[in-house]
This record gives structure tokens, C-alpha cells and sequence, in this order.
């Protein structure tokens, strides 16, 4: 394994980079030692080491086991700043700002839902519009508008969207603090007026599955869960309100961090420090973002139970439709932990790597709290998805974080060149799962084959004891934008 | 005038080399490579035309921010854009013209919606036969 500094092991699941050069923590990446081997080909260890020069960082700069290199900080990067000290960074957060995934539940079983595929899949398409053009059936006023951005999923019920029962399973109650709509440029608003309760494209999806696989029979039955239930998984962020959003503000901090003489080892980990205008400028403008894609995926959610209903001949309340959990793979959030023994304000940024908190801590629901925070993994549409539930030993190890996903094993040219969509789509279709695309060809990019197994990351979080796997899902119905 | 771009490998998202005589043109091919990953150009008729000034920390900086330009104009009216004219550019600053049209999907090929150009990788240079750029994209 080549890397232009040395790697040590810890244990079977922990690699460290020493400090060395500019860095002020050393680095953490949670692996096998495969994938840490990849890792290193991708250059992505580098990333690692880059995000621990970066002021008041504390503890280490971590990578969760899908780790891949991303716009300066590695995907399944997670980086803790004091509040004093530190910075925030853009790309600590990502372009998809709040992208995150949610799970619904239902009543149905696989046999009564595969009796129903078709239909099903033909009454998604037409309730939720997905890929590139597409335009939401929610029309806002601008200052509707302002209202989700300020107040989150509560002013979309207000406005006749969704259900007040799904508060509660939503991170933080639905609405993210301190979020200012002021710092949104008149741009954000043009590009995600027409975009709430859109699915968006590349390896966004909303999904339907079944459980196959129970690993924790309580956190299960907690979690209102059994053997061969339907479920539906949504997997969507921001739109572009939210990219735009990351756009504007990297651009700003391009600046700052070279005002504030940040020696930067990459242009890409721009940041301010946290006592700064323009950080303040950010994080206002970053919750706004990260109540829209709340707001998106529970739109979603609303026209999907309006679609189930009508399939069903019922209504989503009487087919159990309620909400698991909805949890965001891309955000910075002020969260207390231990640092050295203290409890400190930390500003933690995770990028492709998901809240995972342990039983007992503040901000998991009551429903979950002795169980732990519900962490929800997509995988890919061919093989499985998981649930599965934050632990204590991760509140310590990594600041309650987890992976977020399978991550690509090859590239999106590659995967083009190689598979055929439509030949992909008749393959699932032969095992029994439907998979709906605006465009087969493109559908290539997002087979199977072109993921790693999100087992394996999975196994690695365990074995790293940062979670703990609860239930398997398998698809049975793909919506791709 | 000569404009050219193409694909290339990265693992989770896209991006295109472009190349041109002259850097306004390689900025022109640039936007056409953004445009390609999105729909199929030629399907798209110039009807409208919009009007886009950028200015940048300096001229790599200058690239990403003309794509991102672009990419926000062309999503918040809904558009597809197929035809780019440079018509001033300084170092780090440009003036421009698009041409395209409103997103009809019943004759539009939409492939994939780009989230952003980033500056990962980024390079704007002089090459062996005139000028170049990489850029990667996150979709």
C-alpha cells in the first residue's frame, strides 16, 4: 500500500496517521484493511490528513468505513471543531447540504405488495417527480417559501403536507436551528421554488423493500418491525436550493480563508473561523438548506402515502404508513462531547457519514431511547439496505457518527461502458425487483455491480463498534431520477 | 474555431477535459461538455438567448464560476442551454452569450442533473496544441 506517509495499525478496524507536517490531530479511518487499500489508490488518506491541519480541530479527523475522496474532505469524513478555536468548511458538509434518508413504514407484506408492483411503480412515477426538469406538484409563495426555510417541516404541515405525528422521528423535531433565510441568495430561491417534493437524480431514489433480515430482535420489535414487512426508503437532499446554497457560500469562504492566512494544503477545505461574519453567514444559510430537504423528503413521503392509498384502496394512516426515522448524511451540527474528559461544544461536520447516537443521549426519540438513534444505510438496488441503531462505544470513537452508504467500487464511465440499463433493468425485473428510470441508459451508472457491498461497510461499523446492524431490506420497487 | 471536449473517469461523479485554440474558446467547450452530461445537445433548438457576466479570484477560479453560472441560470429558468459565445474576457472575468431552450421532456434527453462544478482537479492551462481544462463535476 502506497502513501506518502505511514499508516498505523491500531486494531482490525482502526488505521491512524500520525501527525506530521501541518497537521494538528492525527488522522482515524475506520476500515478493513481493504478498504483501506483502496482508499489509499484513491488518494483519499491525503484527504484525511488534509482536514487535520484545518484550526481547533479536535480528537482526530476521522473516515468512516465508505470513505472516498471527495472536494477536500473525504466522503465519509467527520471533523469536530471547538467552538472558540475552530472553523466551519463548506466541504466538510457538501454540495448536497442535508441529503439524508428516511424510512416509512407499512402494514403490507412482500406477497401483497409484488401482487401490486406495477401499479404501485406507475403511481409513484405520476406523485413524485424525479430527474433533471422536473418540477414539484407543492406551489409555494415566496414567503411560504421563507417560512419552510425558517421553520422547517412544521410549516409544511401548516400547509396541508404531511403529518404532525412525523415530527418526533425527524432530526431535531423537523426544524434545524438558527436557520436564515437572509443568507439565501435570490438565485437558491429560483432554483428550489419549483423543487420541493422532488426526487432528484444520480443515486438518489425512493424505494420500496422488505425486511429479510432481523440481527436485534428488540431493536426490532422497538422499531415496530417484522420479518417479510414493506417498507419505504427515500433517499434525496437539498435540490438545488441546497447546492446553490454550498455554491454561493464555498465561494465566499474562498476568500476568508485566505484573509485569515489558513494555510490551506488543498483550495477545496475553504473555511472561516467560527467567531466570523461569513461563518455565521454559512450555518444560517445551511440549516435553511436543511430544512428544505426535510421538507422535500416529507413531501415525498406525502404523496407517496396518497399513491399507496389509492393502490391499496385505503388510507396511508390505516396502512400503517408512519414515519422510522428520517437522518441526514451531509451536515455540521453543534453537539456536546468528550473531549479529553470534558464535555465541550463541538461543532461536528459530517460529509457521507451519518449521526449514529447511543442509547440514552438527547435528541434520540423517547420511542428509540433506550435502543439508540435509528441509522438508516442504503446500499444498492440489487442487494440489500439496512437499519441500524447507534451504540455508546461510538459516542466516543467517532462523535456518534457511521458510514452512510455502500460507496461506488466503479465509476460512473466505467459502469457506462460496461452494463447496459435496459439489460439491467430486465435482469432485476427476472429476480423480482421493478426498477423505474427516466433514462435506462443512465440507469448503468447506478447498477449493482457498480457499488461495493454495503455489508462489508456495515460488518467494518460493528466491528468498530460505532453501530450495530438491527434489520436487512431487500428491493422490490426502484424509482430513479 | 475548434471545440472539443470529452469524458473522464472519476469514481462517483463526471468530468471533461476540454481543449480549444484560444482559452475563450476552451471555456465554450467547457460549458458544452457540462451541457452534454445533462441532455443531448443537439436536441436542443437555440430559441432563447441569456446574457451571464463572471467574475473570479483568477482565471482557474474563472472556469468553475462560468460553469456554475451556468448550470444555476439554466436550472432556476428551467432551461437547456446548447450554444456559448465568450464575447470579452479579461484574466479572471468574462462576458458571454447562451443560447437554448425551456425543458421539453417530450423531446429532451434528460441524463443526469449536475449539482455543481467543483474545483477538485481543477486546471486551466496551455497545452501542446493550444489550450485546456479539466473539470469535475458532482452529480
Amino acid at each position: 500500500m502506497e502513501t506518502p506517509f505511514p499508516v498505523e495499525r491500531l486494531d482490525e478496524y482502526r488505521w491512524r496517521i500520525p501527525r506530521h507536517g501541518g497537521m494538528r490531530v492525527p488522522g482515524l479511518v475506520f476500515a478493513s484493511r481493504s478498504i483501506l487499500e483502496q482508499a489509499a489508490t484513491e488518494k483519499a488518506l491525503e484527504q484525511v490528513a488534509n482536514v487535520a491541519h484545518l484550526p481547533g480541530i479536535q480528537g482526530a479527523s476521522l473516515a468512516m468505513p465508505d470513505i472516498h475522496w471527495g472536494y477536500g474532505f473525504p466522503i465519509g469524513g467527520v471533523a469536530a471543531f471547538d467552538a472558540s478555536e475552530g472553523v466551519v468548511s463548506p466541504g466538510g458538509v457538501g454540495y448536497d447540504i442535508s441529503c439524508g434518508v428516511r424510512l416509512l413504514r407499512t402494514t403490507i407484506t412482500r406477497k401483497e405488495l409484488l401482487a401490486k408492483s406495477d401499479e404501485l411503480a406507475e403511481a409513484l412515477v405520476k406523485m413524485v417527480p424525479r430527474g433533471l426538469g422536473a418540477r414539484g406538484r407543492v406551489a409555494l409563495s415566496r414567503s411560504e417559501m421563507e417560512g419552510l426555510l425558517r421553520g422547517g417541516v412544521p410549516e409544511l404541515l401548516a400547509l396541508g403536507i404531511g403529518w404532525p405525528e412525523d415530527l418526533e422521528f425527524i432530526e431535531e423535531h423537523g426544524c434545524y436551528p438558527g436557520a436564515d433565510p437572509r443568507q439565501v441568495s435570490e438565485r437558491a430561491y429560483e432554483r428550489g421554488g419549483s423543487q420541493v417534493g422532488t426526487l432528484g437524480s444520480g443515486n438518489h431514489f425512493l424505494e420500496i423493500q422488505a425486511v429479510d433480515e432481523i440481527h436485534d430482535e428488540d431493536g426490532a420489535r422497538l422499531m415496530g418491525l417484522e420479518l417479510e414487512q414493506v417498507v419505504v426508503m427515500i433517499h434525496s437532499g437539498s435540490r438545488g436550493f441546497g447546492h446553490q446554497v454550498a455554491a454561493d457560500h464555498i465561494k465566499v469562504m474562498n476568500g476568508v480563508a485566505q484573509q485569515a492566512r489558513i494555510a490551506l494544503p488543498d483550495r477545496q477545505l475553504a473555511c472561516a473561523p467560527l467567531d466570523t461574519r461569513e461563518a455565521g453567514a454559512y450555518l444560517g444559510a445551511m440549516a435553511c438548506a436543511a430544512n428544505f430537504a426535510l421538507c422535500n423528503r416529507e413531501a415525498m413521503s406525502h404523496f407517496t402515502r396518497q399513491a399507496f392509498g389509492r393502490v391499496f384502496r385505503s388510507d396511508a394512516r390505516a396502512l400503517g404508513m408512519s414515519l422510522l426515522y428520517d437522518v441526514s448524511h451531509n451536515l455540521a451540527k453543534w453537539e456536546r462531547h468528550l473531549v479529553d474528559g470534558r464535555e465541550r461544544e463541538l461543532l461536528v461536520h459530517r460529509k457521507g457519514a451519518t449521526r449514529a447516537f447511543g442509547p440514552g443521549r438527547p435528541g434520540v426519540p423517547a420511542r428509540y431511547l433506550k435502543m439508540g438513534q435509528p441509522v438508516l444505510i442504503p446500499g444498492d438496488m440489487g442487494r440489500y439496505s439496512f437499519i441500524l441503531k447507534g451504540v455508546e462505544s461510538g459516542m466516543e470513537r467517532s462523535f456518534g457518527s457511521t458510514c452512510h452508504g455502500a460507496g461506488r467500487r466503479m465509476s460512473r464511465h466505467q459502469a457506462a461502458q460496461s452494463i447496459d440499463g435496459r439489460q439491467l433493468g430486465q435482469q432485476l425485473r427476472s429476480e423480482g425487483i421493478l426498477v423505474r428510470a427516466t433514462n435506462m441508459r443512465e440507469l448503468s451508472e447506478e447498477a449493482p455491480a457498480a457499488y461495493k457491498d454495503v455489508q462489508d461497510i456495515v460488518e467494518v461499523c460493528e466491528g468498530a463498534g460505532l453501530s450495530r446492524r438491527v434489520a436487512r431490506l431487500r428491493p422490490l420497487v426502484v424509482l430513479k431520477g | 474555431m475548434i471545440t472539443r471536449f470529452e469524458a473522464i473517469e472519476h469514481t462517483a461523479d463526471k468530468g471533461i477535459l476540454a481543449y480549444g485554440d484560444t482559452p475563450a474558446r476552451v471555456l465554450e467547450s467547457a460549458a458544452l461538455g457540462m451541457f452534454s452530461i445533462m441532455t443531448d445537445l443537439e436536441l436542443v433548438r437555440p430559441r432563447e438567448t441569456i446574457e451571464v457576466r463572471v467574475t473570479a479570484q483568477d482565471r482557474e477560479a474563472l472556469l468553475v464560476e462560468w460553469l456554475q453560472e451556468l448550470l444555476s441560470r439554466s436550472q432556476a429558468a428551467n432551461l437547456l442551454l446548447a450554444r456559448f459565445r465568450i464575447t470579452r474576457l479579461e484574466e479572471a472575468a468574462l462576458e458571454a452569450r447562451a443560447w437554448g431552450e425551456a425543458i421539453d421532456p417530450s423531446r429532451h434527453t434528460l441524463k443526469v442533473e449536475i449539482k455543481a462544478a467543483t474545483y477538485h482537479r481543477l486546471v486551466f492551462a496551455p497545452g501542446a496544441d493550444g489550450w485546456m481544462a479539466r473539470v469535475i463535476f458532482d452529480v
